[in-house]
């Protein structure tokens, strides 16, 4: 049977549990080390990642030249299209970061309007991705053409799925920031996706002279 | 603790990441144009250069490729300002990755050896 004692206990307890909820620190996740969980947990995935990809340029390398008939590299790739691709692409990893800058300072013109043009980026790296792959294609290289087709698209269309993945996620954050929901406490939010970007663009750095570059020059 | 992690990564400037973002595209110029002197457009006008630079192609673009990601990972993903245990959770991965890569390549490139003398065939 609940007491008078029992219930006041019963619903200062239950309050506090809101009041926790409710408490803004509820949203940094500290862990046993000076470090937001989340924080540790994007880094630790992206170092999964790192593996992931380091599979997929590994199995391009070793299949490089083996294939028993064309088109090739030298037969296909464009250095012009690609190079403007990767500039669009460095230049997107400092928008986020300008926005960053800006949501960390509490400015939200500056955070919406570098957010932006991330996004647009992201958004025109895709576009470029699946230009050449459709250009690619009616130069008849398809996917089982060859061992270097299977590789290069394997590779670089899973690269174009992270451009997916995080121009969406970025596409949320800006989202958040239009509704002003992106205050400066909440900084975190945009760092984790801006740290995810980023990876996308250093696999990109990577994969832009190995695959295309010394490709052509071997 | 969110006030002393944003004024970390106050700690970089603006006008450092245009910095970087500078020298991001100065280092994939020069990457393209290496392609260009050794084996593009170039090659033709500067044989002297091609003929200097081409041996060494693979490894100039690793090297300026490598230092690319240093700069990323330092200044914009804030590595460099950001608790240690980051960058070790992000080195660690990166040598298990370059050990994967080598392994691959050394386990192929021996196979292939012995397909070549009449050995394993893949």
């Amino acid at each position: 049977m609940p007491t008078p004692h029992n219930t006041e206990a019963a619903a200062t307890m239950t309050t506090a549990v809101i009041d926790h909820h409710d408490a803004p620190e509820h949203e940094e996740h500290h862990s046993s080390m000076p470090i937001d969980n989340r924080k540790l947990a994007i880094w630790t995935f992206i170092g999964s990642e790192c593996l992931f990809f380091a599979s997929l340029i590994s199995t391009f390398l070793v299949y490089r030249g083996q294939s028993l008939k064309g088109p090739g590299p030298k037969d296909i790739f464009s250095v012009p299209l690609v190079t403007f691709g990767t500039a669009v692409l460095l230049f997107s990893s400092f928008f986020v970061v300008m926005a960053l800058n800006g949501a960390q300072e509490g400015n939200r013109k500056k955070l919406i309007t570098w957010l932006s043009l991330t996004v647009l980026a992201g958004c025109f790296f895709i576009g470029m991705q699946v230009y050449e792959f459709s250009h690619f294609y009616h130069e008849g290289m398809g996917y089982t053409t060859n061992l270097f087709s299977a590789s290069f698209y394997t590779l670089t269309g899973f690269h174009g799925t992270h451009v997916a993945i995080g121009t969406l996620w970025l596409a949320t954050v800006l989202k958040d920031a239009i509704k002003g929901n992106v205050p400066k406490e909440k900084a975190l939010n945009l760092e984790l996706a801006a740290l995810y970007w980023h990876f996308v663009d250093v696999v990109w750095i990577i994969i832009f002279p190995v695959v295309y570059l010394m490709s052509l020059g071997s | 603790m969110a006030a002393h992690a944003v004024e970390e990564h106050t700690h970089t400037s603006a006008s450092k990441y245009i910095q970087i973002a500078v020298v991001l595209f100065a280092l994939t110029a020069l990457e393209v144009l290496l392609y260009e002197a050794c084996f593009g457009h170039l090659k033709e006008s500067m044989p002297g250069l091609a003929s200097s630079l081409g041996p060494y192609f693979v490894q100039l673009l690793l090297i300026l490729s490598a230092f690319k990601f240093w700069l990323v990972a330092m200044f914009y993903m804030h590595l460099k300002f950001d608790m240690k245990v980051l960058s070790w959770v992000f080195g660690f991965s990166l040598v298990i990755a370059s050990v994967v890569i080598l392994a691959l390549i050394a386990l192929f490139t021996y196979n292939r050896t012995l397909w070549w003398i009449g050995g394993v065939k893949w």
